[in-house]
């Protein structure tokens, strides 16, 4: 790749301003609090797009655009099923318990409402999976650094040699994110979100548009591409007429209900930034603010895969060899290049003998093609921000999760104030570390989504039924929510062990124990491995639960629907209530589907 | 007293709008026929600047008014009472 010095200019800037930022709120940082919950004191927008902007990590940018390269439209169901219906019910419904508990934390919440045993349960698996997820990021973002070869030229001039490109990634990646959050804790990582969101919309905004003006707009597209590409609904009737491989039933109960509410609701990870807002009614509108722009997302993600392979291959040709892409340099499907084994340097197949696509590289190709140096400055580091935030908000989540609810909890309960923003600042620096380990661990799956689905169907889609029944059913009991999430664990595992997306090998990809069903795709069986988990959960929650000591309703207060005060919105203009808001978010979202039915 | 995030966001795009205009002024036009012939730098990056510099007013009014008015707006952040009262009660 050829980078000129504008392009690194930009770059030097992004990095220098976001440093900046931690060392301009370290100034005002002084309590535990202000680290791990940004004081409670930022307004709703603010809060609103550091909620998505978390979210917006690898997975996200990389893998909508892999996903919409390999799917379609389809994927927008991870956006108009898949996020705004959760984003709401947090928004409108579960925020008031999470805000007006007092609760620092998800996992503390659990503990305020159930017990000690169901916090620890929580609090330690969330914690992993928090190391994991910031790890692939990390992950990701070297591997791409990598194969684009954008540290080549500086690597040389320092007289390194370029296959050191991946660990000078992580460990400046690891640094930057490890040096912005300790020194300004959550305000700093929500500031930088802030900062992060606006770079991607500016990066790969020029290139949606440049994009679909050399197709011919969204009707060009169409003209390009199998009409199952460009509807999302159509052909959901049944698991082998759509290329998601999946039936509308397993779509909309797994990803739009189990999946998203899972992720949106319970996640600590987006729900801390609406704890750090300045009051209940901005963390209410946090979601709902964040959902506005989500919904918007598809056209900025998704949209780069659809182009991508809706150009010709012969069309990427250039008469200047040194700014080919890569597609170029074999033959794939539009932009998106064939995958080659590294060691022989040939094309992978597939088990049919078919070669493997490399999806992942929609977004990066699409850079390469379009945008001339300068431009190029802003939308790699428009990549880049997506990765930092993705870990970053993973870090966050961590440090607060394993001083809070690990290290106050179980280690050393009655220390000064002072001790725990210290104990932040460590776990900041080893979770970090930990999150280097997990990244040279992570290197086994192709779609980096279809992974995070898996990890998120095993711990979080048996969570939400134990807030949901924990939330709106005050008979429920720590016994029962405790018995209920290893049960829904236990059953996420045992369903991933018996079956098997078609044309898989058993073994990660499931049927372990043995194959008693085999789904059209490992998507379905993500979803249904979903179902299965929420519904055991459900079910075991509710059973003993009715067979042990429920707590005293004095000590629900707040923390159960039937035995908290409403929140009251009158005094607030329409546009501020989160009902009149979320009828509206879901009005648009309904009117997206219609649109790309 | 907090920082008012708008301000370094508007103070990054402006700079990065500026350069890309300076840039898209400058350079070959032959660089252009990646982006379909379009001098993509300097038309993005009047696009860039006018954000960022919209951010700064925002920003920089905001500012003006928290020091005028003893009190926080938006955007900023920094008071750690309210917050402190809530951790308290958590506390336990």
């Amino acid at each position: 790749m050829n980078l000129t010095s504008i392009d690194w200019l930009i770059m030097a800037l992004y990095f220098i301003f976001v440093l900046g930022i931690g060392f301009a709120v370290k100034r005002n940082l002084k309590t535990s609090t202000d680290f791990f919950l940004a004081g409670r004191s930022l307004p709703a927008w603010i809060c609103g797009l550091a909620f998505i902007s978390a979210n917006l990590g690898a997975q996200e940018v990389i893998g909508m655009a892999a996903s919409g390269a390999k799917y379609g439209i389809a994927t927008s169901h991870f956006y108009w099923i898949g996020a705004i219906p959760a984003m709401v019910f947090v928004g409108v419904f579960m925020m008031p318990f999470y805000y007006g508990s007092r609760a620092r934390s998800v996992p503390e919440y659990l503990r305020l409402r159930f017990d000690e045993k169901t916090r620890g349960l929580n609090a330690i698996s969330f914690a992993t999976m928090t190391v994991f997820s910031s790890g692939i990021s990390m992950y990701a973002m070297a591997k791409l650094i990598q194969t684009l070869h954008i540290f080549d030229a500086p690597l040389k001039a320092l007289g390194l040699s370029p296959s050191l490109t991946f660990h000078v990634s992580v460990i400046i990646s690891a640094l930057i994110v490890l040096a912005y959050i300790f020194l300004g804790g959550l305000t700093s990582a929500i500031y930088n979100e802030v900062l992060q969101f606006f770079l991607i919309v500016a990066g790969f905004l020029p290139l949606v548009l440049l994009g679909l003006r050399n197709v011919g707009g969204w009707s060009g597209i169409k003209a390009q591409l199998p009409a199952s590409y460009t509807h999302s609904w159509q052909g959901m009737g049944s698991a082998h007429t759509n290329p998601l491989g999946v039936e509308w039933f397993g779509l909309v109960m797994g990803l739009g209900f189990v999946l998203s509410f899972g992720y949106w609701c319970t996640d600590f990870l987006v729900v801390q930034r609406a704890m750090a807002a300045e009051s209940m009614s901005a963390a209410r509108r946090t979601p709902l603010i964040a959902a506005l722009p989500k919904m918007l997302f598809p056209f900025l993600v998704i949209l780069p895969g659809l182009i991508a392979v809706s150009l010709p291959t012969a069309s990427v040709q250039t008469s200047n060899p040194g700014m080919r892409t890569l597609a170029e340099q074999r033959s794939g499907r539009g932009l998106i290049p064939v995958k080659v084994d590294e060691t022989t340097g040939l094309a992978k197949l597939d088990t049919n003998g078919n070669p493997i696509l490399d999806y992942d590289l929609a977004i990066p190709n699409m850079l390469l093609h379009y945008f001339p140096t300068g431009i190029l400055g802003l939308g790699l580091t428009a990549l880049l921000a997506s990765f930092m935030s993705g870990m970053a908000g993973n870090v966050t989540a961590f440090n607060t999760v394993w001083t809070y609810d690990i290290y106050q909890s179980y280690i050393r309960k009655h220390a000064p104030d002072a001790h725990y923003l210290w104990m932040g600042r460590m776990a900041t620096v080893f979770g970090v570390a930990l999150s280097v380990a997990a990244a040279y661990a992570a290197t086994r799956f192709n779609n980096i989504m279809d992974f995070l689905q898996l990890v998120f169907a095993f711990v979080n889609a048996p969570l939400f039924a134990t807030f949901l029944l924990g939330m709106f059913w005050k008979r429920t009991t720590g016994h029962g929510a405790f018995a209920g999430l290893l049960s829904g664990t236990a059953a996420a595992a045992l369903h991933h062990g018996l079956t098997l997306p078609v044309g898989a090998v058993v073994g990660i990809k499931g049927g372990w124990l043995a194959t008693v069903h085999t789904y059209p795709s490992e998507m379905a069986q993500n979803f249904w491995t979903a179902i299965w988990a929420w519904t055991a959960c459900f079910v075991i929650t509710i059973l003993v639960s009715v067979i042990t000591k429920p707590r005293k309703e004095e000590e629900l207060a707040g923390l159960v629907y039937s035995l908290t005060e409403r929140t009251r919105d009158e005094h607030l203009p329409w546009y501020q209530r989160p009902a009149w808001l979320g009828a509206g978010v879901l009005s648009l979202a309904l009117i997206l589907n219609i649109v790309f039915w | 007293m907090g920082l008012d995030i708008r301000l370094p966001i508007g103070l990054l795009f402006s700079v990065v709008g500026a350069l890309l205009v300076g840039y898209g002024a400058l350079s070959n036009k032959a660089i252009y026929e990646r982006s379909l012939g379009f001098n993509i730098n300097l038309a993005w990056g009047v696009v860039v600047l006018l954000f960022g510099a919209t951010m700064l007013i925002l920003g920089s009014r905001g500012t003006k008014n928290r020091l005028a008015g003893g009190t926080r707006t938006r955007g900023s952040a920094g008071d750690a009472s309210a917050g402190d009262k809530l951790d308290a009660r958590s506390s336990r």
